[in-house]
């Protein structure tokens, strides 16, 4: 569980983040959603540790991790797992070698362990047949799924997303949604996912929070989104047509 | 950690050899001519030739110039890989997996660097034979003068003091890339602006160090 408390962060003098408080349970899958420039991004680097948050605290199961030092906050980080927006593979290393590196950099296991162990984590996401290929040869959907790959294969406590489905289409964008929540489920993960996508918001959105200019406007989940009153978060959502007549037929 | 250095040594090292080879051969031979032409007298020794080719191959071009040369091709090699790797978020990555990127990255890369000498050793061996080479096929002195020539005064010190500098420029040729790409903010665009600038950068720092240490070690 991540436990967020009174979080704020400034970047030259803007307030990005004003009084952040959340808990991301585990075994969900806990969506950040808001506009561009709404601080979700940074809430999640903040979660990541790749910034520091001004105020407030980021507790992990017990731990502050924006009270550690830089030894002990690399520690709980070997805990996580992320997957990026644009999935940040390694260039130059296969499939298997990406999947197989953080076990090789960061654990003590023989390598044919290492290489069971990735190549489990790689039928687990359905690409078994793409081992030897570069990153540069899979389209989207695939490098999105070694990504993730990368990010459970060592079997972390928390993982996070950035719009895993950006830049993908509808079909292979569901695919990537139910892939993050059957491995959370699958594994107890506390799983964030940072994304403006309404489907994926109504496809795996247990638990939802709502950035709007840094501020918590709404938490709920995603059979509440359809009941709430909230003006923020009921211009976000129906925004589209689409969603309009979604809205239509619920009601 | 092991591996990477070796794939260091591989694209730093190695992957310049090629470059090296071509430029001191050609420059040794350039050297050699234009001395020939420009000592043309009476009272000047033949072996003159020989002894300036060595003078000018060991003393300046193979430690310095090559190391310039290098911070062209090796320098803009390390800041882009690092930048892409900025831009791609893989920087990122390695810190969220809890390791420490800086250590990854650069590491390796000084290490590798530390085999430089060998290349400058390489570079002085074959700026000498293109001097040799284009001061007998031009006809401008006889094996036996070139011979003399390069063994004429020779310093042993000059070499050590060769190499001391060159050991520097390659922490340099290491260090200041990896800064520039490891550091950048922005976009594609951005990392080939980081590659000139770190090319700038680490020429002129190359350059104000030969003249520290040439202070130091020569006089």
């Amino acid at each position: 569980m991540i436990e967020l408390q009174n979080i704020t962060k400034s970047f030259d003098g803007r307030e990005v983040l004003k009084g952040i408080s959340m808990a991301f349970e585990a075994g969900k899958t806990n969506l950040i959603i808001g506009q561009s420039g709404s601080g979700k991004t940074v809430l999640l680097k903040c979660l990541l540790g790749l910034h520091k948050p001004d105020g407030g605290k980021m507790i992990f199961n017990g731990q502050v991790l924006n009270e550690m030092d830089d030894t002990a906050s690399r520690t709980l980080r070997r805990e996580m797992g992320m997957v990026f927006q644009g999935s940040a593979l390694f260039d130059s290393m296969t499939v298997l070698e990406n999947v197989m590196f953080p076990m090789q950099m960061l654990t003590k296991k023989k390598e044919s362990v290492i290489r069971e162990a990735a190549e489990e984590v790689i039928e687990r996401v359905n690409l078994i047949d793409a081992h030897h290929k570069l990153p540069a040869e899979l389209s989207g959907g695939m490098q999105k799924r070694v990504a993730i790959a990368r990010a459970v294969v060592m079997k972390p406590k928390y993982l996070f997303c950035d719009e895993p489905n950006s830049g993908l289409d509808p079909k292979t964008a569901i695919v990537i949604d139910n892939l993050i929540r059957e491995i959370t489920r699958e594994n107890n993960i506390t799983t964030v996912i940072n994304s403006h996508d309404m489907n994926s918001v109504m496809e795996i959105g247990d638990t939802i929070l709502f950035l709007k200019d840094g501020i918590k406007a709404w938490e709920g989940s995603k059979e509440l989104i359809f009941k709430t009153d909230n003006e923020a978060i009921t211009d976000f959502v129906y925004s589209s047509n689409l969603m309009k007549k979604v809205k239509e037929v619920y009601q | 950690m092991r591996r990477l250095i070796f794939q260091e040594i591989q694209d730093l090292i190695i992957g310049s050899l090629g470059i090296v080879v071509f430029l001191s051969f050609f420059v040794g031979g350039v050297v050699s001519i234009q001395t020939a032409l420009n000592i043309d007298g009476p009272f000047i020794p033949k072996n003159l030739v020989g002894f300036a080719t060595r003078q000018s191959m060991v003393l300046e071009f193979a430690p310095t110039f090559m190391s310039i040369i290098l911070a062209g091709k090796v320098g803009s090699f390390i800041t882009s890989s690092i930048g892409t790797m900025r831009v791609t978020e893989q920087i990122d990555a390695l810190e969220v997996m809890g390791i420490n990127s800086l250590n990854y990255l650069v590491f390796p890369k000084i290490i590798a660097m530390l085999l430089l000498p060998l290349v400058i050793n390489i570079s002085m061996f074959l700026g000498i034979l293109g001097g040799y080479a284009a001061t007998i096929y031009g006809g401008f002195s006889s094996t036996a003068d070139f011979i003399e020539g390069i063994q004429l005064s020779f310093q042993p010190f000059h070499v050590v003091y060769a190499f001391i500098k060159t050991l520097i420029f390659a922490l340099v040729l290491a260090t200041i890339p990896s800064y520039h790409g490891y550091f950048m903010k922005g976009g594609a665009l951005d990392v080939g602006k980081a590659a000139t600038v770190a090319f700038v950068w680490t020429s002129v720092v190359i350059i104000v160090l030969n003249y520290i240490v040439t202070q130091l070690l020569l006089t």
